[in-house]
């Protein structure tokens, strides 16, 4: 990719930022204890966690930070933080 | 036409015929004049532009690169703490390859609180990306704004410039100036054509963010424009001269250096007391020449080896200090003539607006002859 002149970019180049790479604790969601409310997605600041078909809620790994928000905000501690090897 | 006028006010009528369309400033002493006069040519419609009063100067810089971003040509000045409290915006805006013009009415900085003139103010902020022009005289100062809009605009370069003059020494004098009329600004500075602008109907942003993968490219483009700005330069320089009469092609200027065996390397106002100085040593016999530096960033390393490989040694005055180590000029000016066996010396002086004479002039190139120096000149004594 060239550089762009001043680093400017045109909307949605943030998608460009694999910011996955940043994990150390990788969220781990369990859909048996899910009650499907949304607080994850909700609340994540990545805006990385997408709905299902079944309405089930999953991070996307690719952006996923590893800040663990999500598994300190879920209702029903179906999320659990897991120390991640790379 | 000649006029004879008080240096801020020269600066301001120069800025007002370049047409900023967006000015934001905070007065702060040696350089309120210059935008209390422009505050007044827009409240009497003398000149269309928005003039946008802020709470300091870290919001004045920060409002010219929404305005600059936006396609407008952007005008501020400043000095000294003004400029201090600015030096996160500073960065920002030459990142972002916004082509600001900043007077700076060069002012110490504090503590202890000063408000007389020397350069560590801009110095300090050598290493931002914005280019760098000193003037000798009101004339140039008033010249140098022309030209650094023209070279900071082209869109191979688009870097922010300061155009740095003496405070009180230049921006409190009264000099004739030879004062350019609209139609002659306008033949030389063509309307703002931005690269790139800030439009709700075609998103963009501008300094994004850059992972490592990225930033230390950006960092070398912004080098490399630098150093296309002296091409650029050059090139505006000369033009100038052809509408004008006056040449700035040369980012330095040599006066009696040609036979010199001593060259004072020296910027801004202080260079017209050494060419007195130099004048009268050369009736006594002493061949003494001076190199004028007028462009400290891009700092013309090239050009500076090349005009004084003929000298005996090199005297480098700095109204400037980078603690710990040396003046910022004697630096670079050694780091020029690196291995060459021509011996370089720098003079630290003027430092918060103490006097600079001729005999003070002479007796540095006296020291010189001697091999003295790398010290601070003209200390009181009895006060260390």
């Amino acid at each position: 990719m060239a550089l762009a002149v001043g680093c400017r970019a045109r909307p949605g180049k943030a998608r460009d930022n694999k910011t996955g790479s940043w994990r150390v604790f990788k969220p781990v969601f369990d859909h048996e204890k899910c009650s499907k409310c949304g607080m994850c997605s909700t609340l994540c600041p990545e805006g990385c966690i997408h709905e299902d078909a079944e309405g089930f809620f999953d991070p996307d790994y690719t952006y996923c930070k590893g800040c663990g928000i999500c598994a300190v905000e879920c209702p029903k501690e179906a999320i659990a933080m897991k120390q991640e090897e790379k | 036409m000649m006029e004879i006028t008080e240096g801020s006010h020269a600066i301001a009528e120069a800025v007002r015929l370049c047409r900023p369309q967006v000015i934001s400033a905070y007065p702060i002493t040696p350089q309120t004049h210059i935008v209390e006069a422009l505050a007044d040519f827009v409240a009497n419609c003398q000149l269309d532009a928005e003039y946008i009063t802020v709470e300091n100067e870290l919001s004045a810089l920060s409002a010219c690169i929404g305005a600059s971003a936006a396609g407008s040509r952007t005008y501020s000045a400043t000095t000294s703490q003004g400029l201090a409290l600015m030096f996160e915006v500073c960065f920002n805006a030459a990142g972002m390859r916004l082509p600001i013009i900043m007077s700076i009415a060069n002012r110490a900085l504090g503590a202890p609180l000063s408000i007389w003139n020397d350069q560590q103010d801009s110095i300090s902020l050598r290493d931002s990306g914005w280019l760098q022009f000193y003037a000798e005289d009101n004339q140039e100062a008033t010249d140098l704004h022309l030209l650094a809009y023209k070279v900071a605009e082209d869109h191979s370069i688009q870097l922010p410039a300061f155009v740095c003059f003496d405070g009180f020494i230049l921006s409190h004098t009264y000099e004739p100036v030879d004062m350019l009329t609209q139609e002659d600004v306008d033949k030389y500075l063509p309307k703002f054509s931005p690269y790139e602008r800030l439009d709700a109907a075609d998103p963009i942003s501008f300094g994004m963010y850059a992972t490592p993968e990225y930033y230390p490219e950006f960092r070398y483009e912004m080098d490399q424009a630098q150093k296309r700005a002296k091409d650029v330069i050059a090139k505006a320089g000369k033009e100038f001269g052809a509408m004008f009469g006056r040449d700035y092609s040369a980012l330095i200027e040599g006066y009696r250096l040609e036979d010199a065996d001593t060259a004072i390397v020296a910027m801004g106002s202080i260079c017209g007391t050494i060419k007195d100085a130099i004048d009268e040593m050369r009736v006594e016999g002493k061949k003494v020449g001076l190199l004028k530096i007028r462009v400290f960033r891009p700092f013309p390393s090239e050009e500076i080896a090349k005009m004084l490989s003929h000298v005996k040694r090199v005297a480098v005055l700095d109204k400037n200090i980078s603690l710990g180590a040396k003046g910022a000029t004697a630096l670079e000016v050694r780091d020029a003539l690196y291995g060459s066996t021509i011996p370089v010396k720098g003079y630290v002086l003027g430092l918060g607006g103490r006097d600079v004479r001729k005999k003070d002039i002479k007796e540095i190139v006296a020291l010189s002859e001697k091999g003295q120096g790398d010290i601070f000149y003209g200390l009181r004594k009895e006060l260390i």
